[in-house]
């Protein structure tokens, strides 16, 4: 697998895309006859891709995390496809959540947590100790196991962070809330009810509230932490479905412990294990090749234990 | 059959263990509650008699044996609202800092938590004594409302710092990783989310430190005075209702039953405070999700 250089592009989201220059390395895993392209794009051009062949939306670069002197996983690297939904699995405590937790630097309100390495987002290095995170985190949204939606009313869930990013039209506002709503499936379950608190809503629901707050903020990827992992299966499928439908227009990374899940909605999969003190990535690629045709002994012995 | 004996004791214990620890159960919290009643019903009987609208709106007469007690009220009221405005904002404050920007193990933050728990044991004797220096002699404001409201609120401070951290602390993490993965910086996530969601813990807090100033007489006695005039201004000497029940039952004969009246009243302003509290808590717990 070769490292590829990412750019900002975004095929669901062409008219927002400002670059100078944009190098695009296709993933040689993906496509064996590598193509370079070098397109010059001028600031006010709209790019125009007909490229089926995903380009990298994150490249992390030996991507290690420690809490105090413990390794939580060590020597990362791995390229994230834009658009694509990558799944991330592999048994408890072998980092995965970490690794999130590292993409949208959540991990900085951590005690004692220190991140070494490299995380590129596009041109961005997202480790840089003056970057701001509040822009960054705009653009990379994280949904949690647990549902966690503010105890605010159902609408004000999405319009306080719009506001806090300076949407303040009431109008603009209550059209980003519907066609949120719209785009989770919740709007024809609670449009008669924005005002009631979110709290009161169920499990999945909240899940996809929270979804819906992430989207609203238009990010460029999602994080999601075991989304569907509290929710009980008919919830889950919802929810399943959902991150399915984001596929193309975001750039998904989703860590979950249910292995059928992950082979229905996964482009690519990434498996950690716990090796030598630490988390490590032990095989990467796409979802047919990981289930069909694993490349190392523990991924094949992972899958089949799974399968009984 | 010497097993079966031997079962038959065993259950015998656990049953007798079983009523001691239910006796012990529930004798405990009815004595407590008996106490309570016994003082409020004592309060109650001495007091009520005395009570009246003129009791409660005229000056007092005769060094506080007749008349009513409306300065005082007065006074009280004052020396709380000084106290309270300077101790929420500065508690408030120090809480948030304590909670959301210092670490548990953070040497400093140890340090004033340490100060705070041995501030909160001194004795109301000492912080009258220090009220009186500072506020009454070094910096000048005399025996007045503001030197005894300072004071109280020097007392109080510790008691509403540490609730309110309790009650921000209790806000679950959720809340603060949920808003920092929307790029919801910490001043907006402390103003909109915390705060509100701590109000419970802020109002615990509140009620606390209200009982402990209003029941305050010690720390009176030397910062407020207890000139028994209607106060003109926050630097005027004022008399609170603590301090005038303890001048009416140990200098005064003959004021016992006035004493039983501003009692009353003491007791009664103290439920409606907590009763406005709860209230509050519970509008706010209802509400709080409709706001805009």
């Amino acid at each position: 697998m070769t490292l590829s250089k990412g750019d900002f592009d975004d095929p669901g989201d062409l008219d927002q895309i400002f670059l100078d220059l944009v190098e695009i390395e296709n993933n040689q895993m993906s496509n064996p006859q590598t193509t370079n392209n070098k397109q010059q794009i001028t600031n006010n051009q709209q790019q125009i891709t007909n490229n089926k062949q995903p380009t990298t939306k994150i490249q992390t670069e030996k991507l290690s995390l420690y809490y105090r002197a413990k390794p939580a996983f060590e020597d990362v690297t791995m390229s994230i496809a834009t658009g694509c939904i990558t799944a991330l699995v592999g048994p408890s405590g072998c980092g995965k959540s970490s690794f999130l937790s590292c993409l949208n630097r959540l991990k900085d309100l951590m005690p004692h947590a220190r991140v070494e390495g490299s995380i590129k987002l596009g041109d961005l290095e997202v480790l840089d100790p003056k970057l701001d995170v509040i822009a960054l985190r705009r653009r990379v949204g994280m949904i949690f196991q647990k549902p966690n939606p503010f105890p605010l009313s159902i609408w004000k869930n999405i319009a306080f962070p719009l506001r806090e990013h300076g949407i303040k039209n009431r109008e603009e506002i209550d059209s980003i809330v519907e066609t949120t709503l719209q785009d989770v499936g919740l709007w024809d379950e609670v449009k008669d009810r924005l005002k009631d608190s979110a709290l009161a809503l169920s499990g999945g629901q909240q899940q996809r509230l929270c979804i819906a707050r992430a989207l609203a903020l238009q990010p460029e990827a999602l994080l999601m932490d075991e989304p569907c992992s509290a929710l009980d299966p008919i919830s889950s499928s919802i929810v399943e479905d959902l991150i399915l439908s984001l596929r193309e227009k975001y750039t998904v990374l989703i860590v979950t412990h249910n292995l059928a899940q992950a082979k229905r909605i996964a482009d690519y999969v990434a498996l950690f294990w716990f090796q030598s003190g630490s988390g490590k990535l032990i095989e990467f690629g796409s979802g047919k090749q990981v289930f069909e045709s694993p490349q190392h002994s523990l991924t094949e012995a992972y899958i089949n234990g799974i399968r009984g | 059959m010497n097993q079966q004996q031997k079962t038959n004791n065993k259950k015998q214990t656990t049953n007798n263990k079983q009523l001691i620890t239910t006796s012990l159960v529930w004798s405990v919290p009815l004595i407590i509650t008996a106490i309570f009643f016994w003082i409020l019903g004592d309060i109650i009987w001495h007091g009520i008699g005395q009570i009246s609208w003129e009791f409660l709106t005229t000056a007092t007469k005769d060094a506080g044996r007749s008349g009513g007690i409306a300065p005082i009220i007065v006074s009280t009221v004052l020396i709380l609202a000084v106290c309270l405005t300077v101790s929420i904002p500065l508690g408030v404050g120090t809480a948030i800092l304590l909670a959301e920007f210092t670490r548990e193990e953070n040497w400093f933050g140890r340090l004033v938590r340490r100060s705070l728990d041995v501030l909160a044991g001194v004795p109301s004797i000492v912080f009258g004594l220090f009220g009186n220096a500072l506020f009454v002699r070094i910096l000048g404001f005399k025996y007045s409302i503001l030197s005894g409201g300072l004071t109280l609120a020097c007392m109080v401070l510790p008691i509403l710092i540490r609730s309110a951290e309790e009650g921000l602390r209790a806000v679950p993490n959720d809340y603060r990783f949920g808003a920092a993965c929307l790029g919801i910086c910490r001043t907006s996530t402390l103003w909109h989310l915390l705060l509100p969601a701590a109000v419970p813990g802020l109002l615990v807090g509140l009620v606390l430190g209200v009982g402990r100033a209003i029941a305050e007489t010690a720390a009176l006695l030397f910062t407020s005075g207890y000139v028994d005039h209607l106060p003109t201004s926050l630097l005027d000497s004022g008399r609170s209702l603590s301090i005038h029940i303890f001048d009416l039952s140990m200098n005064i004969s003959g004021g016992d039953p006035n004493a039983y009246g501003s009692a009353l009243v003491l007791i009664m302003l103290l439920l409606i405070i907590n009763g406005m509290a709860a209230w509050i808590t519970h509008r706010w717990l209802e509400n709080r999700i409709l706001y805009r």
